[in-house]
């Protein structure tokens, strides 16, 4: 038989403990209530959320809180870019200039470098940089291994591997944040502002008759650069070529006197998205 | 009585049978002899020759930048060439002075003498030992007369003398041991007077009866009031050669991580080592030559071969019928421990103990961890490879050294089990070497910073 007395009582039992127990929670939240930024939850919101750690901090939720507690710098997020930067100076109520992008750069063409011996063991070029005490496979002991860690670490996605296994990047996508900088086993990536127009795409401290030899892309620390600078912006120090971006001026008067075409200008693709970021940031203005 | 040993380990393959029966050759020098200034652990040498000067066998020509360094002699007389630049067999490529040899083998001057090894004492053992640049010869090159100078506080009482070779193919410790045994134990004499202690074991692995029994009579004969020398029987088992692996097996003592012998009262050195010092201390040479074992399927005539320091690789095996066209890898030292190398024209350095020549080498592709935990059970230091390298391979480096990673001895036992083929010795090196450079980058930034 259906005891609706026993159905009444369970139900007025369970209520009884949810009142009950909602009652204590209630108490709870206000007794224990800890005063919070509530800006601090906004500035995360506005941050990327990638937690790199490109700007310094432990990941997004740290750099907010140290942005609204501590006064950090807003426009550390590379990722970001000045977007990121625009939305957390509204959130604080400030203006912000945003910071230069920075874009990362590989020093090494030199795809067609011969090999010295097969290499069988961990693709990684850490591994590989280890494994052959002597410098690795490729002749050339300064230049790219090849085995694309730097791709691999890159978080946006923004590096890849040539046919020649040399790295790419794509700066659409490149945000600075210096991954690949610090994974590269030979020191072969930078990351500078974009401004710095133009690149010795070689860290190749050999003999100049040496890297002759080995690779049709290397520094041959021939001075031609140096005499054909107007601005005495480049040097060649312990036979590599070296720009000195405090004088250079993009002229491109040493990629011209390069006779291997080691010095590389990007003025163009640079000064192209430098135009359209100002435009970017007048269309955003004008709809604020 | 089951002989004495440590906890996990393996047996590969011996394969010593070609070269274990022949007597050490001597190579005679060739024409021209390149010496690299980095053989040992510590700061390079600075060369101190230049390119026109007559050198005699036994001379300087590298003198040690600091304490933890080892002089480097002229192997032969002749003349200095040029200084180049060369790649070592292990290590990066350093300063090395290019010889050319007169043919005469002129000693220099006080080099070659007789002298009398029982007048000497500790202190006179140890400057003799680093004036003729003695390193570890079993393959760590560190200079030995670091290792026969205890720091105040920690006393020594047991010297033990390395002569398991454990590795597969080498025989050159087994031969010495067989032809000089006498040479040998005056070395563990001397060096148990540097250090100020009275036992002295020369460990020896049971695959090698007749070694230990010539180790065993020339202890008996060497014999002293007030010195207990003895040769020591061990298990066969790799890395029964492995320092720390020897200590636990004959002391039951264990090394602390991160320590060294000298943390438990233990020095321990190579047969090799003892015999050079022995050479340094009663006829004042200098080292400037050792035994390597060249073999493997890639030469027709295998043997254990006394080069100079600064012959090229490939005089070694072409002194062996090498199989130029049919070898398709080279190992320098050990197969377990052993680096391959391209360049044949490598000089033979003090830390060279075997040259092999392999004609089918198989390249392994590697899988993922089955966690079957072979290197578990095999891993002598006790840690758990299989973790470790599955930690280094997602790029967690710092979780990696939390698990002790600093504590392996690269020994190779992991990777030689392994049935999923990984190489997990390299991803240690790989880690370890990541971990050195991230601490470098870090104390630049504080130093930077300050």
């Amino acid at each position: 038989m259906f005891d609706l007395t026993a159905f009444v009582i369970a139900l007025l039992v369970t209520a009884g403990i949810g009142t009950a127990l909602g009652l204590v929670l209630a108490w709870g939240g206000r007794r224990f209530h800890v005063e919070t930024d509530p800006r601090i939850q906004q500035v995360e919101d506005a941050l990327p959320g990638i937690n790199c750690g490109a700007c310094g901090y432990a990941g997004c939720a740290a750099y907010a809180e140290a942005i609204v507690s501590e006064g950090a710098p807003m426009s550390l997020c590379a990722p970001g870019g000045a977007d990121t930067a625009h939305a957390v100076a509204r959130v604080m109520g400030a203006e912000v200039e945003a910071a230069e992008p920075k874009l990362s750069v590989t020093c090494c063409q030199g795809g067609h470098v011969d090999m010295r011996f097969d290499y069988h063991g961990v693709q990684d070029c850490r591994a590989a940089h280890v494994a052959g005490q002597a410098g690795g496979r490729k002749a050339c002991t300064y230049g790219c291994l090849g085995f694309g860690t730097c791709a691999r670490a890159c978080p946006f996605g923004a590096i890849t591997m040539s046919p020649e296994r040399i790295p790419v990047v794509d700066w659409d996508k490149c945000t600075g944040c210096g991954r690949c900088v610090e994974v590269c086993p030979r020191g072969l990536n930078r990351v500078d502002p974009e401004s710095y127009y133009v690149f010795v795409l070689c860290q190749s401290h050999d003999k100049g008759a040496v890297v002759n030899k080995l690779c049709d892309r290397g520094c041959i620390a021939c001075r031609r650069c140096e005499k054909a600078c107007p601005f005495d912006a480049i040097h060649v120090i312990d036979n590599l070529a070296v720009i000195d971006y405090t004088k250079c001026t993009a002229c491109g008067k040493c990629v011209e006197a390069c006779p291997k075409n080691t010095i590389v200008s990007f003025r163009k693709q640079r000064r192209a998205r430098k135009k359209a970021r100002e435009q970017a940031a007048q269309a955003r203005e004008g709809a604020a | 009585m089951a002989l004495r040993s440590f906890a996990g380990g393996t047996h590969p393959p011996e394969i010593k049978e070609a070269t274990r029966g022949r007597p050490i050759r001597d190579l005679a020098p060739p024409d021209q002899l390149v010496v690299p200034m980095a053989q040992h652990i510590g700061r390079p040498a600075t060369c101190a020759v230049k390119p026109g000067d007559t050198v005699a066998r036994g001379q300087v020509i590298g003198e040690p930048a600091g304490f933890v360094s080892a002089a480097v002699h002229a192997p032969v007389s002749g003349k200095v060439k040029r200084v180049v630049q060369c790649n070592t067999p292990l290590g990066p490529a350093c300063e090395a002075v290019l010889l050319e040899n007169d043919g005469a083998d002129i000693w220099a001057e006080g080099c070659n003498e007789p002298a009398d090894p029982d007048g000497l004492s500790a202190q006179e053992v140890r400057e003799r030992v680093q004036a003729a640049g003695i390193v570890g010869l079993g393959g760590a090159t560190f200079p030995t007369h670091v290792k026969l100078t205890p720091p105040e506080g920690k006393a020594i009482d047991t010297v033990i003398l390395n002569g398991c070779e454990c590795e597969p193919y080498l025989t050159g410790d087994h031969r010495l041991m067989l032809e000089s045994p006498h040479t040998v134990v005056q070395g563990l004499k001397l060096v148990l007077r540097a250090v100020g202690c009275t036992r002295g074991i020369v460990a020896v692995e049971a695959n090698k009866p007749d070694a230990f029994q010539a180790m065993r009579k020339a202890c008996a004969q060497r014999a002293e009031d007030g010195l207990d020398l003895a040769a020591q029987l061990l298990a066969v088992k790799y890395p029964q050669g492995a320092e720390k692996q020897l200590i636990l097996a004959l002391t039951g003592r264990e090394t602390p991580s991160g320590g060294l012998p000298l943390d438990v009262g233990v020095v321990v050195q190579n047969v090799g080592t003892a015999h050079a010092v022995y050479e340094a201390c009663a006829h004042a040479r200098p080292l400037t030559e050792r035994v390597v074992t060249v073999a493997g399927p890639g030469v027709g005539a295998p043997a254990n071969l006394r080069a100079r320091i600064g012959t090229p690789v490939r005089a070694l095996l072409e002194a062996c019928d090498w199989e130029e066209s049919a070898t398709r890898e080279l190992v320098l030292g050990g197969p377990m421990m052993g680096v391959a190398h391209f360049d044949p024209d490598l000089p033979v350095n003090k830390g060279l103990s075997g040259i092999l020549a392999f004609t089918d080498p198989t390249v392994f592709d590697h899988r993922h961890c089955i966690r079957c935990g072979r290197c578990v059970d095999g891993c002598p230091q006790r840690l758990v490879p299989s973790e470790l390298s599955i930690l280094v391979e997602a790029g967690r480096f710092e979780d990696a050294r939390d698990a002790d990673l600093l504590d392996c001895i690269e020994c190779g036992v992991c990777t030689y089990v392994c049935p999923s083929r990984r190489p997990i010795v390299q991803w240690m090196k790989l880690a370890k070497d990541e971990l050195a450079r991230r601490r470098a980058r870090e104390e630049a930034a504080n130093r930077s910073g300050d």
